[in-house]
């Protein structure tokens, strides 16, 4: 991500008022990759007035009418007031400013920092790349909170990380206290920061007894903790594999089956995760909160509400590329170990070490979302089904090894074909494409009372029973989609041929 | 109107049904002669008539005001908090009147005006015939006439005038069969498979005991085997558990001894009897209307309900009918213990099975008005529509909504309705509004003069047909199409749509049907409008090669002709529906959704309201 991408508006007409004893500048302003800059009008054209953004301690703003105010306190002491035309303007200049509050760094070029971290990730600008060091010494596995998705509408933050290692003796580290503290300014002052642990707060107690531990709310002022215990681990994988045994019999009466399908405990599962997921959307969107996601690893459930999120949140992430694109960022760059959690699915007859069916509910809490917004996703079921099926076998690389620094020593890249190259083949869309898909600029809310669940059949039930009728009516609807278009083109040139005759 | 003191109470509150923060609206609430009605700042209405509500309760008064339970016949549940006491009262005393009507005159459908004349009205009684039903099943033919037996229901008040038997079958036969058998429901013929020759043959239970026999009831039930040409046995299905049957023996009933009567093969399928299901949907509905309810807590509740246990039973029994005549082309004959209940549920769903008529619209009404209306189940008294005893109200009918829904998850394309069909009638046989449902049996009805004083249903769904048809249905199935489906324990599921159907939050923001549907019309009028102006272009060259170009047909092919608009405009609009894209903001408000207590964790100054469950302190009546 580049973060001039992130500047909302060119620019705009502002006057500036840089303090009681100088006068007042007028002209365009431009926000660019580094400088806030004033160009003035023509007729006096004395010197450009710039400012670097790094510089900006702290931003506010304000609107009033058709015009807002932004304040700018810097770090060398100075206050100054731009006005600036336009309410608009004025909020996507404040939010332009704001997300420079952000950089890339490449301090894990090497994988040296964090083995399971892509090599360029996104920190906080006024974090340096030493403190970074002394953050991820002090989480476990190396995994320093970092960004992972930017709320524009709101200009709130999701960040994830691994547990801090407290240990018993509730350790502190002042880089990682900073680091926290700067999202917050970075976002807003006053900001406020919900940290949501996917562990019981009794398991995150616990957790310090091995090293391990949780955020103490005194050393992180504004931030507060959530605890949302998530099933992860052998736990989750037992679950699924009830939830299949029981799917595979047939011959069962009702009442077993109810309490089969009770008893593995799979959709309470799927419940947890998508309310969590909509815990920590909420808090961006409505509560204007910045998240830290966070269980133990960080490679787990933490991923599995980050994405679930963006999801919610972000109308690009339900697009086909931008769904792909999540897959890539929210689980593979950021290190979900598919190696171990897809060594076997749910039939394996060895006891599971390190299997845990994580992206599975993931993608079933997808599912869920797309049933209950059928028309707001771009992709159907199919494509989540290929994606569990290449999760745990596939001709291609992108679920191979742990983490990005595997795969780079096993050449991945050059040595195997990318997934989504073969997914985006035309031959491929009817089946991964939604035909009714439009373009829906709202958060996706979805509910989750038990009434509103239901069990994944097309993946579940796969093989258990014929799956034409469904089969049959998403053809039927392909169908209908594509008369609609057709009749529409020829009504179209009609209106056209007929028109020279006149 | 005597019933009503307090017509109008203002500042009432209307609880949010799931809400952990006990959410509200609040507004008015008016009490009609028919109609209770709260309208809240929104402007938003909530009608609920009154014959639609099953239960009032008062429960103990809070600071707030005084709390009003209501639960519907159609699953609505709202909860209404009135400030003062005193109109709580009132309003519970008239709604514990309007809604327990003594006489069937003071029923809605006998004051309910469409503004139709007399002869509108009686077209649409004669909407359904079932004569010409009888007819298009094949019937009368060489082995099935029709019997004037009970043309003044003189042998039996429960069934229609007109029946149909096997020819061979004569009065004095049908006579002494009808009394060995309860209520003098003697074996008649139900439908007729014109394909396979054979038949499906309802009754009620035999007068057996545990010994007695009658020879003109054999003699009948050789007559039907005797029928079928094809297949000399028939299935006679028992659908009550073998257990309850034998019960019944002590009592002079029971069920057919298969060595007294030729050639017939006996089955029991086990569906349980009427209070068995009210108690299971009671279980349901409880456990539905929980708050916070946990997924594990709604799957033990689902089961212990019982509720899908029973679905899947009818299911059952009605593919084993299908199948007899499919693959033995044996017929069969049905019976429960009066042959209202059970027996309507299964020959009714087994040929919905069979014949892809009764999977349209039009054939659907048929199907309801033949098995269910004519051949007497109790829709008064299952329904609750009059003040009467309560354990003779039984979800019977809906069970059977219920198993037409789960084939319409199984086959979307068989049908030409929707779900909402489904839901509309169900809606109907409680609210009293029309003339089809009152009463018990087709004697009451005319008694009633229903088809002089009230209006029929059917023709008002046909003229919304639009709203109730499925968009993905093929019609070029073949009549005899027989639906197969399978009946495994995960086919199954909980039908929220029904027992939701009032609780938006649960349901999915956007309708798929809604929107396939405005694709269908579209590509409907598009086609229409290309034809139009093909023939417009035709018409214009012929005149251009005439030497002649009116004013009036150049306007005709300009692109701002009307018809071109309408095409044009229709292809650049975006598809939402307007109440879909309702829906879909209204669904993106997180606060409708309750993520279990994020309000307690993000904010702790919600203003608490004394949280009351149901059954706390309730008022007795």
């Amino acid at each position: 991500m580049e973060f001039s991408e992130l500047i909302r508006t060119g620019r705009a007409q502002a006057e500036l008022l840089p303090g009681p004893e100088e006068a007042p500048l007028r002209g365009t302003l431009c926000v660019t990759g580094h400088h806030l800059l004033l160009s003035p009008g023509p007729p006096s054209t004395p010197d450009l007035w710039l400012l670097l953004l790094r510089s900006v301690d702290s931003i506010e703003k304000r609107v009033a009418g058709d015009s807002g105010t932004i304040t700018l306190r810097c770090k060398d002491l100075r206050v100054l007031q731009l006005d600036i035309e336009g309410v608009e303007a004025t909020l996507d200049i404040a939010r332009s400013i704001e997300t420079n509050a952000w950089r890339l760094s490449e301090v894990n070029q090497d994988f040296s920092l964090c083995s399971s971290y892509p090599r360029a990730v996104i920190v906080p600008r006024a974090v340096d790349d030493d403190a970074l060091a002394q953050c991820a010494r002090f989480r476990q596995g190396g995994r320093f909170p970092v960004l992972c998705y930017h709320h524009a509408p709101s200009g709130t933050v999701l960040l994830r990380s691994s547990q801090p290692l407290t240990g018993p003796q509730k350790r502190r580290c002042a880089e990682d206290e900073d680091l926290l503290r700067a999202v917050l300014t970075g976002a807003r002052p006053g900001a406020q920061g919900f940290i949501v642990d996917t562990r019981s707060s009794q398991a995150a107690k616990q957790a310090r007894m091995t090293g391990g531990g949780t955020e103490a709310k005194a050393a992180y002022p504004g931030w507060k903790r959530l605890h949302r215990p998530l099933e992860r681990g052998r736990a989750l994988q037992e679950s699924f594999v009830r939830l299949v045994e029981a799917c595979g019999d047939t011959e069962q009466s009702m009442d077993r089956w109810l309490s089969r399908l009770e008893g593995c405990r799979w959709l309470a599962h799927v419940k947890e995760a998508l309310s969590t997921a909509c815990l920590a959307a909420q808090g961006m969107e409505r509560e204007g909160a910045c998240i830290l996601v966070h269980g133990a690893e960080g490679t787990d459930s933490t991923l599995l509400v980050t994405s679930l999120t963006q999801l919610i949140l972000d109308p690009l992430s339900r697009t086909i590329t931008g769904f792909q694109e999540l897959v890539e960022r929210e689980w593979i760059q950021a290190g979900h170990p598919f190696q171990l959690r897809c060594a076997h699915s749910a039939f394996s007859h060895t006891r599971p070490k390190h299997e845990a069916p994580t992206f599975l509910l993931f993608l079933d809490c997808v599912w869920q979302l797309g049933r209950q917004f059928p028309l707001s996703l771009e992709f159907g079921e199919g494509l989540l089904l290929a994606l569990f099926e290449h999760a745990y076998a596939s001709p291609f690389g992108t679920f191979l090894c742990n983490s990005e620094k595997e795969r780079c020593l096993c050449e991945v890249r050059t040595r195997t074909h990318s997934l989504w190259s073969g997914l985006n083949q035309p031959k491929e869309q009817r089946k991964l494409r939604n035909p009714l898909y439009v373009p829906n600029p709202l958060a996706i809310w979805p509910s989750v009372e038990p009434q509103s669940l239901r069990l994944w059949q097309g993946l579940f039930l796969r093989w258990t029973r014929p799956p034409e009728p469904s089969e049959v009516a998403w053809e039927k609807v392909w169908q209908i989609v594509t008369e609609r278009e057709k009749t529409g083109d020829s009504a179209h040139s009609f209106c056209l041929s007929s028109q020279p005759k006149q | 109107m005597e019933h009503i003191r307090t017509t109008k109470v203002e500042q009432v509150k209307l609880l949010d049904r799931f809400s952990t923060s006990n959410k509200s609206l609040t507004g008015t609430l008016y009490l009609t002669a028919t109609h209770l009605l709260f309208i809240d700042s929104h402007q938003k209405e909530t009608w609920i008539l009154h014959h639609h509500i099953a239960s009032v309760e008062k429960l103990a008064l809070t600071t707030s005001g005084c709390p009003l339970v209501i639960q519907c016949k159609n699953f609505r549940i709202v909860h209404f908090i009135v400030p003062r006491e005193r109109d709580c009262h009132d309003i519970y005393n008239s709604l514990l009147q309007l809604s327990k009507q003594a006489k069937y005159e003071d029923l809605y459908a006998f004051s309910y005006n469409p503004k139709q004349n007399d002869s509108e009205r009686l077209q649409g009684w004669q909407l359904i015939d079932l004569a010409e039903e009888y007819k298009r099943m094949g019937v009368p033919n060489p082995h099935w006439q029709l019997s004037d037996a009970n043309r003044e229901y003189k042998i039996c008040e429960t069934y229609p005038r007109e029946l149909y038997v096997p020819r061979i079958a004569s009065k004095p036969i049908i006579v002494g069969s009808s009394k060995f058998r309860s209520k003098g429901r003697f074996p008649v013929l139900s439908y007729y498979h014109q394909e396979k020759e054979a038949a499906i043959c309802r009754c009620s239970q035999p007068l057996s005991g545990f010994s007695a026999r009658c020879l003109e009831d054999e003699h009948l039930l050789q007559a039907i085997s005797k029928a079928n040409p094809v297949n000399r046995y028939m299935y006679v299905v028992d659908t009550r558990p073998k257990l309850n049957a034998m019960a019944n023996r002590a009592a002079g009933k029971g069920y057919e001894n298969e060595d007294n009567y030729s050639n017939i093969r006996f089955q029991f399928v086990g569906i349980e009897n009427i209070h068995v299901m009210r108690s299971s949907l009671q279980k349901l509905l409880e456990v539905n209307g929980t708050k916070g309810l946990s997924v594990n807590d709604f799957y033990s509740g689902l089961e212990n309900s019982g509720w899908l246990r029973h679905i899947k039973a009818v299911m059952d029994a009605a593919i084993f009918l299908a199948k007899a005549i499919m693959i033995e082309n044996a017929s069969v004959l049905v019976h429960c213990s009066d042959g209202w209940d059970r027996t309507s549920q299964v020959c009714s769903l087994g040929s919905l099975l069979l014949d892809s008529y009764y999977r349209t619209i039009k054939g659907f009404m048929v199907l309801i008005e033949k098995d269910w209306i004519s051949f007497g189940h109790k829709f008064s008294e299952r329904c609750g529509h009059l003040d009467g005893d309560p354990k003779e109200v039984s979800p019977v009918f809906t069970q059977f909504l219920e198993c037409v829904w789960h084939l319409t998850e199984q086959f979307p394309q068989a049908f030409e309705f929707n779900e909402a069909f489904l839901l509309q009638i169900h809606e109907h046989i409680h609210s009293c509004q029309f003339g089809n449902f009152l009463g018990n049996c087709q004697k009451e009805r005319e008694e009633l003069k229903l088809k002089e004083k009230t209006y029929s249903l059917w023709p008002f769904l046909l003229d919304d047909q639009k709203k109730y048809l499925n968009p993905l249905y093929s019609s070029k199935s073949q009549r005899f199409t027989v639906l197969e489906p399978n009946t495994v324990s995960f086919n199954f599921k909980f039908w929220r749509n029904m027992y939701h159907q009032f609780d938006r939050t649960l349901h999915p923001r956007q309708s798929v049907f809604n929107i396939i549907m405005n694709m269908n019309e579209q590509n409907k009028q598009l086609e229409k409008d290309i034809q139009d102006l093909e023939s417009k272009i035709k018409q214009c060259k012929n005149k251009q090669s005439d030497g002649v170009l009116t004013k009036e047909l150049l306007h005709s092919v300009h692109p701002e002709s009307s018809a071109l608009k309408t095409s044009l405009c229709l292809k650049e609009q975006t598809l939402l529906p307007v109440n879909d894209a309702l829906r879909t903001i209204e669904g993106s408000n997180p606060a409708d959704n309750r993520y279990c207590d994020y309000t307690e964790e993000f904010s702790k100054a919600e203003p608490g309201v004394v949280s009351l469950e149901y059954g706390v302190a309730r008022m007795t009546c």
